[in-house]
């Protein structure tokens, strides 16, 4: 199966070491949630895989050769600042585009006109793109990403600025294309959406792919927690526990972070029961907005990357009652 | 859907991006305003050359009864003078209601002692004045002829069988008001045009520049390919616009008889014009696209384009305000010769006449040559820059960078 593969990409602007040593794949009908900080080098690697950048050393691949020029016109990509022509109309400008791409223009037309019916914009095809709203404007980006038939979908932040119900046209298309065969990377700040779209997930962090894999395995790296129900207990009774963090603190729910081994969570359970009722005492799902705080906070990387080894799943339940040990 | 994308040739890539310059271009409104504003203006201007070359050609002067002999000496004397008069015989009272309504320049009442009584509106023509105070010295000299016993009109033969015959060492070149006037427009007409697609390349570049829009096309076509195409579109844009102006200046002036009796080779000129305007416009495009390229905001194109028009602008006045009248003055021969200046004033060198032509196809070649070397260096800084937004990159940076 094809695959995009980003090997040891890494780029300086001066002192400034924008990518370090980058490397990912995406296998094809894979979405891959590509997730970070401001700045990170999300949008450096993108625009490095589409060659409107050089990378200092390091080289992109698909289905094993370097991604050319000729490779290039077959990846539909989103830059991370919208571009359109302001004064040209929103049909010409597909077709001008599909036809950049390699289409012959009865080809051209036709994509044009099954992309905007598509994702909505059909009544606006004759409105210069400046008249548009910014919602419109970018199913018309996306129009332009899509409209040359792309084997591979390379978008930064396309999300970003639409409505619900955009959003959800937007996940249709990526997973159709997804299931047609292609890659498709995304970058998003939306993480709720990143957890529920994507097969995997790559966080980065100054430059260096810090965590990669599905959620589950993201997830199965990070340091189980659990949540106490204690009434009774006094504030920062948690606090002294030995081998457990606490996290957070909401009225008298608490959550704690404790060790990978197994049966940790019970010290702090009978810690919580010594202080009188636990009415709940359940793992934590950590989401994948906790795994990027986690993984991006962290003062030095971890020895990183756990990919592709076989996560150890827990999923264990107590609600109400506690359980002696 | 089937995919039916080809490798696009490096050619169709350029010849699809030209086109779509031209059509946005052709189709929009300020492009086309412009033109239709210059086309009036030079027919119009034409058509003003015309009346005022046809309002002072003739002199009206009016005689009464009693000075009706001096019809005659008015005309031969007018002509003299290089101009026409024509003379009709009317009484005192017509005479001064024609003078007022401007239907006469002047009427003659009386000729007599040396003194030509003349009534005008306000002041009298120069001209005529001149032909007056002639005439008025031929009453008395006749007058004098014959008291003192001769006949008058011997002496005037006399008189007027007198000439200088001068010999010139080294005559002067003829130059002819058609040719002025066309050397004129056409140096007027080369910098507006070259000065126009100058400006739509720089707006053009920084349109895609700052609407981020390069950074999709430069995913799929090279720089070089996108200047190349955007410089060709805008070229045959530019060439179109040239070809309707100098038709437009052409066919008025033969349309108005501005040629009549006149010898400007119209046709030569109108060629030469647009040779000059294909190559100026090349070096001047190129320019432009890598000036352009520096900036990332359509405020910040002067600042790197002044530069390129102070360029255009020292050859513009010398071509407009010295070239026409002195096409031989030193200023005006280098600035014919150096590549970047010559465009813009060897037309109208040209149209003044008075340049071998081995010269002007000397001096095409140097211009031609220097062509190659202009695109690698605009391709390359062009290159890089055009995907550095944010402030103005400097020139040395963009020319460094590979």
């Amino acid at each position: 199966m094809p695959m995009l593969e980003i090997d040891n990409l890494s780029k300086s602007y001066g002192p400034l070491r924008a990518l370090d040593s980058m490397s990912f794949s995406v296998a094809s009908g894979e979405i891959f949630g590509f997730v970070g900080s401001n700045g990170a080098g999300k949008s450096t690697t993108m625009r490095i895989a589409l060659g409107v950048l050089a990378a200092d050393s390091g080289e992109v691949r698909w289905d094993g050769a370097p991604l050319d020029v000729a490779a290039r016109r077959t990846v539909g990509y989103m830059p991370e600042e919208r571009g359109l022509y302001p004064k040209m109309k929103v049909a010409d400008q597909l077709v001008y585009l599909a036809r950049l791409h390699g289409m012959s223009a009865s080809d051209a037309r036709a994509a044009m006109e099954h992309w905007t019916e598509k994702l909505g914009v059909a009544a606006r095809r004759d409105s210069d793109v400046q008249t548009l709203s910014l919602g419109n404007q970018q199913r018309v980006q996306l129009a332009a990403a899509l409209v040359h038939d792309p084997e591979i979908l390379v978008l930064d932040e396309p999300f970003s600025g639409l409505d619900p119900v955009a959003v959800d046209v937007m996940s249709g298309v990526l997973r159709e294309k997804a299931d047609q065969g292609a890659p498709v990377v995304f970058s998003s700040h939306q993480l709720e959406l990143v957890e529920h779209l994507c097969d995997r997930v790559g966080i980065i962090r100054a430059g260096r792919m810090v965590a990669c894999g599905t959620v589950d395995e993201l997830r199965s790296h990070a340091a189980p927690r659990w949540l106490v129900d204690a009434p009774g207990a006094a504030p920062g009774w948690a606090d002294a526990l030995p081998g457990a963090r606490v996290v957070s603190t909401t009225g008298s729910r608490t959550v704690v972070e404790v060790g990978r081994e197994p049966d940790a969570e019970q010290a702090v359970l009978q810690a919580a029961l010594a202080t009188g009722t636990v009415r709940e005492f359940a793992p934590q799902r950590a989401s994948l907005t906790d795994l990027f705080r986690d993984v991006v906070s962290a003062e030095a990387p971890s020895e990183d990357t756990p990919s592709t080894d076989t996560p150890t799943k827990t999923k264990r339940s107590f609600l109400s009652k506690g359980r002696a040990a | 859907m089937s995919t039916t994308t080809a490798p696009l040739s490096p050619w169709s890539a350029v010849r699809l991006v030209a086109s779509r310059e031209i059509k946005q271009r052709a189709g929009s409104k300020a492009f086309l305003w412009t033109t239709v504003v210059l086309v009036v203006l030079i027919v119009g201007g034409a058509f003003l050359a015309q009346t005022l070359r046809g309002g002072e050609s003739t002199l009206a002067v009016g005689v009464t009864q009693e000075t009706a002999a001096l019809a005659e000496s008015v005309t031969e004397t007018a002509s003299g003078f290089g101009t026409t008069a024509e003379v009709t015989t009317v009484t005192e009272e017509e005479g001064r209601t024609q003078v007022l309504d401007g239907d006469l320049d002047a009427v003659v009442l009386s000729a007599e002692g040396g003194t030509v009584k003349v009534i005008t509106k306000s002041t009298l023509d120069t001209d005529l004045s001149s032909v007056l105070t002639v005439i008025a010295q031929q009453t008395v000299l006749a007058e004098q002829v014959t008291s003192l016993g001769g006949d008058p009109s011997d002496v005037s033969r006399a008189v007027a069988q007198a000439s200088v015959d001068v010999e010139a060492i080294e005559p002067p070149r003829e130059i002819d008001p058609s040719q002025i006037i066309s050397a004129y427009l056409v140096g007027i007409l080369m910098f507006i045009s070259l000065q126009l697609c100058g400006a739509m390349i720089a707006q053009g570049v920084v349109e895609e520049k700052s609407s981020r829009v390069v950074e999709l096309l430069l995913a799929t076509v090279r720089p070089w390919q996108l200047m190349a195409g955007k410089v060709l579109g805008i070229g045959v844009i530019g060439l179109g616009q040239v070809v309707v102006l100098v038709a437009a200046a052409a066919g008025s002036a033969a349309g108005f008889g501005l040629l009549d009796g006149m010898d400007l080779n119209l046709g030569a000129t109108v060629l030469w014009t647009i040779a000059w305007f294909l190559i100026g416009f090349t070096m001047y495009a190129l320019l432009f696209a890598a000036a352009a390229a520096l900036v990332s905001r359509q405020e910040d194109v002067g600042t790197v384009t002044t530069p390129i028009l102070m360029l255009m602008m020292i050859p513009y006045i010398v071509s407009v305000s010295v070239a026409p009248f002195a096409p031989d003055s030193p200023v005006v021969v280098w600035l014919s010769y150096l590549p970047f200046t010559s465009p813009l004033i060897m037309p109208t060198r040209v149209a003044v006449g008075g340049v071998e032509m081995w010269q002007v196809a000397v001096v095409m070649a140097v211009n031609i040559a220097l062509v190659p070397l202009l695109v690698g260096l605009a391709g390359r800084i062009y290159s890089n820059a055009v995907l550095r937004s944010g402030a103005r990159i400097k020139l040395k940076d963009a020319l460094r960078a590979a």
